[in-house]
């Protein structure tokens, strides 16, 4: 039965006592969050994390590294061989990482099973790390923790076996960093609670627990992302789970790990779990995903290591805020106020079905398609009657056009013309073509593009472009 | 809405315009003042706070409210309506005055419409990066959409564009308020660098800085402020479709001045435009948007408009003068402005007061501004009996 046949974690030894952040004394028992000190990173930390969990076993036998992270610092450049090389690993070894997103964690877990279940390995390490910053004294800051958890996932032996998995996906912009940006930004708090972690993590978690068979109550411990204690609660609300059934957070002790910080907590809870218990561990990022385990009674053989309780036990705080900076090589002066954020993530939130899908609403009172989707029909005033209609792979005709010499564009002019596509109208700009060859009537295919890179990101939607003789769509 | 209701009921006693252009050395407070101290002494009113019992205005790019009006002309405890609709506002801030008046709430009002687009650092209006869809969200780019299909349609061209910004070029030479004062020829505008095809920099509009203001009063009361007061005929605004999203568009003719005008003629009894008018402000925010509003307003034909343009129907001289000072072309755009300084210059016309520029005997006058996507319409009517 595929599952987990070890684990081990990492918590820096260097805690920074929240107190500092905002310039008042620490208390001992005061609130804190982990912090990888001037020698330490992302890889270092996945590094720690690994030898941890492979304690004791055959390291000739790991046949794959999954390494997951939103803030390994190199691109082009594989951070698992690094790991793997840390670990003299096997020179066969298969290695990938997973990126993009705080969800990578569980991501390359489920990697792992899978590549376990269909017999592509015997062991598969997974391990993910981060080491993400809020800008000093920004509101991120003080929630952002760093760790890094380990799993060796195998066949046999396991210690907890994989029952279910589920995951949902949403195109969501609440937190990014910017390519060459030190610090994590965020958009309105509220927002990405209402509309990001309470929806996306709660039909995560229903669907899981669905899938796997089970009624919320049935599990031991739920690890759940926590964003913070209140919007823990409520998603565990949603989903049926009680208080008493969450994995402790961590909040104040550890702080949030990013793409290693549901891993984490399921790495806390089966430290105190018995056999034959089951338990839940669920991330968020772009949707949410959760997988659900069954404790086996190799749990109560395996031998001991630090853990997630070990580390957080062996700890030394930083004396001053300033020590954090200069580990950092942070510049006091920087904060986050006044950047372009760009594009409302709210308004893209609401408008990613016309914006990134290309997908208007067709009334079924009446027939005609809009984009975006309307409330009030403009053909037959119905309201509120409306089908999906997706109108990228349809072809259109140009119905009007002109060459705007005045937009910002890096040739001009930009064509911008006004589309008819399936009785709908639609106002786009042109690619793959030249003012001469735009004409009245001129049949047109849509492909997806950037648009425009307010507040330093890619913003995409759909552009027309000519549907020339003798090209296959 | 009753056709009757606002006819003859309310009359314009008063008319002020600042210097527009570029007033780099003035503010938004210098030109209400300007403006509107300009109105009180053509209505002879001696003491505002007494006189004027509330205020309409309209402007686009400030978000500061009614106070900033109130603190330029120092008149407390007043209701003041600050209104914003693109480049229909200034008509949009008359109307709802001439509504009031004609409601009976107030006997006396001020309207005013003032823009200050010259302070934001940008040549042209700015282009927002706020959304994906629609982009580029130029206003060239919204009005020259009518342009390829006008043109395959009835077999018109630039060449017809430019007679518009030269006509208006040279009516705006006439008045001394206009920004710019330059005679151009074709060639000017058809070799000039395009902005947004077909629109070259001729084409389209001065866009400036600018305020303008009218006092309105019962008509029974019109002559206690001066022998010539100017009636109102009607008033109107109307919204239209998206010319983007519409699926029956057809890019010929522009639907919010034809809804606008329907009602307009209605409320003011016209049913020959071209033959009752005397004289008409339109809104050339773009040289083609002149040539469609000709069609649209039913001052000629649909497609005919090239015709009337060659052989000068609308010129000074001509049999329907259009944009007499210039227009938005040359005595510039601010945008909230507008609406109130084709007013002016209507009042100025029906009065006698236009000088090199005066269209004789003119007892009918109609002020049209289009503006959003173009969404807006608004029309306003004057009379001198």
């Amino acid at each position: 039965m595929t599952g987990i046949a070890a684990f081990g974690a990492y918590v820096p030894y260097t805690r920074l006592p929240l107190a500092l952040i905002q310039g008042r004394p620490a208390k001992e028992g005061g609130p804190e969050k982990a912090v990888a000190y001037y020698d330490e990173d992302a890889i270092t930390m996945a590094v720690a994390a690994a030898i941890d969990c492979l304690a004791g076993i055959d390291r000739d036998q790991v046949d794959a590294v999954y390494f997951a992270s939103t803030s390994y610092e190199l691109k082009e450049k594989q951070g698992a061989a690094v790991i793997a090389k840390a670990l003299d690993l096997r020179r066969d070894v298969l290695t990938s990482d997973h990126a993009g997103s705080l969800r990578a964690g569980t991501g390359a877990l489920e990697a792992g099973l899978v590549a376990v279940k269909a017999g592509a390995a015997r062991n598969a390490l997974v391990v993910a790390s981060d080491c993400r910053m809020g800008a000093p004294r920004g509101a991120l800051e003080g929630k952002l923790g760093d760790g890094a958890a380990a799993f060796l996932v195998s066949a046999e032996n396991t210690i907890a076996t994989w029952t279910a998995s589920h995951a949902v996906t949403a195109e969501f912009q609440d937190a990014w960093r910017i390519d060459g940006e030190p610090f994590t930004h965020s958009w309105e708090d509220r927002f990405v609670v209402q509309e990001g972690v309470i929806p996306n993590l709660g039909d995560a978690l229903r669907g899981l627990i669905d899938k796997a068979g089970a009624a919320p109550g049935d599990f031991a411990k739920v690890a759940l992302y926590a964003h913070d204690a209140r919007t823990l609660a409520a998603v565990a609300g949603a989903a049926g789970i009680d208080r008493s059934q969450l994995q402790d957070p961590l909040l104040g002790r550890l702080g949030n790990t990013g793409a290693a910080y549901a891993p984490m907590l399921l790495i806390a809870a089966l430290e105190e779990a018995s056999p034959g218990q089951k338990l839940l561990v669920a991330s968020y990022g772009d949707g949410a995903h959760g997988l659900a385990f069954e404790t086996s009674d190799a749990l109560a053989a395996l031998p001991p290591r630090l853990g997630v309780a070990g580390h957080l036990a062996r700890r030394r705080t930083l004396g001053s805020y300033d020590a954090y900076l200069r580990s950092r090589k942070l510049d006091p002066k920087e904060w986050e106020g006044g950047a372009d954020l760009g594009l409302s993530a709210t308004v893209r939130h609401r408008e990613s079905d016309a914006d990134i899908g290309f997908i208007g609403g067709r009334c079924t009172a009446c027939g005609q398609i809009h984009l975006p989707t309307p409330r009030v029909c403009y053909a037959c005033k119905a309201k509120d009657q409306w089908e999906p209609a997706r109108l990228s792979d349809k072809t259109g005709r140009v119905l009007a056009f002109t060459f705007d010499y005045f937009f910002p564009a890096a040739e001009p002019p930009t064509i911008m013309v006004v589309t008819e596509v399936e009785g709908c109208r639609v106002q786009v700009q042109m690619a793959n073509t030249q003012p001469d060859e735009v004409r009245l009537d001129l049949p047109v295919e849509f492909v997806f593009r950037k648009i425009h890179d307010a507040g330093g990101k890619a913003n995409y939607f759909w552009k027309a472009s000519p549907l020339r003789k003798g090209e296959a769509r | 809405m009753n056709p009757e209701a606002i006819r003859d009921k309310v009359s314009v006693v008063g008319v002020g315009c600042c210097q527009f252009g570029e007033n780099w050395t003035s503010s938004r407070e210098d030109m209400i003042v300007d403006a509107v101290y300009e109105a009180y002494e053509d209505a002879g009113i001696e003491d505002p706070d007494r006189q004027i019992e509330a205020v309409f205005a309209g402007a686009v790019y400030p978000r500061e409210g009614s106070g900033e009006v109130a603190e330029a002309l120092k008149l407390f405890g007043k209701p003041i309506t600050m209104l914003m609709d693109y480049c229909q506002t200034g008509t949009d801030a008359f109307r709802c005055g001439v509504f009031s008046v004609a409601a009976g709430l107030y006997d006396t009002v001020l309207v005013i419409g003032f823009d200050k687009p010259k302070d934001r650092g940008v040549s042209g209006p700015s282009v927002n990066f706020d959304k994906v869809r629609g982009l580029p969200a130029t206003p060239a780019g919204w009005f020259s959409l009518c342009a390829a299909r006008y043109f395959d349609t009835f077999d018109a061209g630039r060449e017809d564009l430019a007679r518009i910004a030269v006509k208006n070029h040279h009516n705006g030479t006439l008045a001394p308020k206009s920004m710019l004062k330059k005679e151009i020829t074709v060639e000017d505008v058809l070799k000039a660098r395009i902005i947004s095809w077909p629109f070259g920099l001729f084409d389209c509009a001065a866009q400036s800085d600018g305020a303008a203001a009218a006092i309105i009063t019962r008509t029974d009361l019109g002559r206690s402020f001066r022998d010539d007061p100017v009636l109102v005929k009607s008033v109107t605004v109307a919204t239209a479709e998206h010319p983007q999203r519409d699926p029956d568009f057809d890019f010929l003719a522009w639907k919010p001045t034809l809804y606008a005008a329907k009602d307009a003629y209605a409320q003011a009894g016209i049913t020959e435009p071209f033959r009752e008018l005397d004289v008409v402000q339109l809104h050339d925010c773009f040289t083609l948007t002149e040539m469609l509003s000709y069609e649209d307003l039913g001052l000629c034909k649909k497609g005919e408009a090239k015709d009337h343009i060659a052989s000068g129907t609308f010129e000074l001289g001509g049999e329907l003068p259009v944009n007499t000072d210039g227009g938005l072309k040359t005595f510039g755009h601010p945008t909230g402005a507008t609406g109130v300084r084709m007013i002016y210059e209507n009042v100025l016309q029906l009065q006698g007061r236009a000088g090199p520029r005066q269209v004789p005997n003119a007892t009918l006058a109609l002020s049209h501004n289009i503006g959003g996507a173009p969404q807006t319409c608004g029309i306003a009517i004057l009379g001198m009996n």
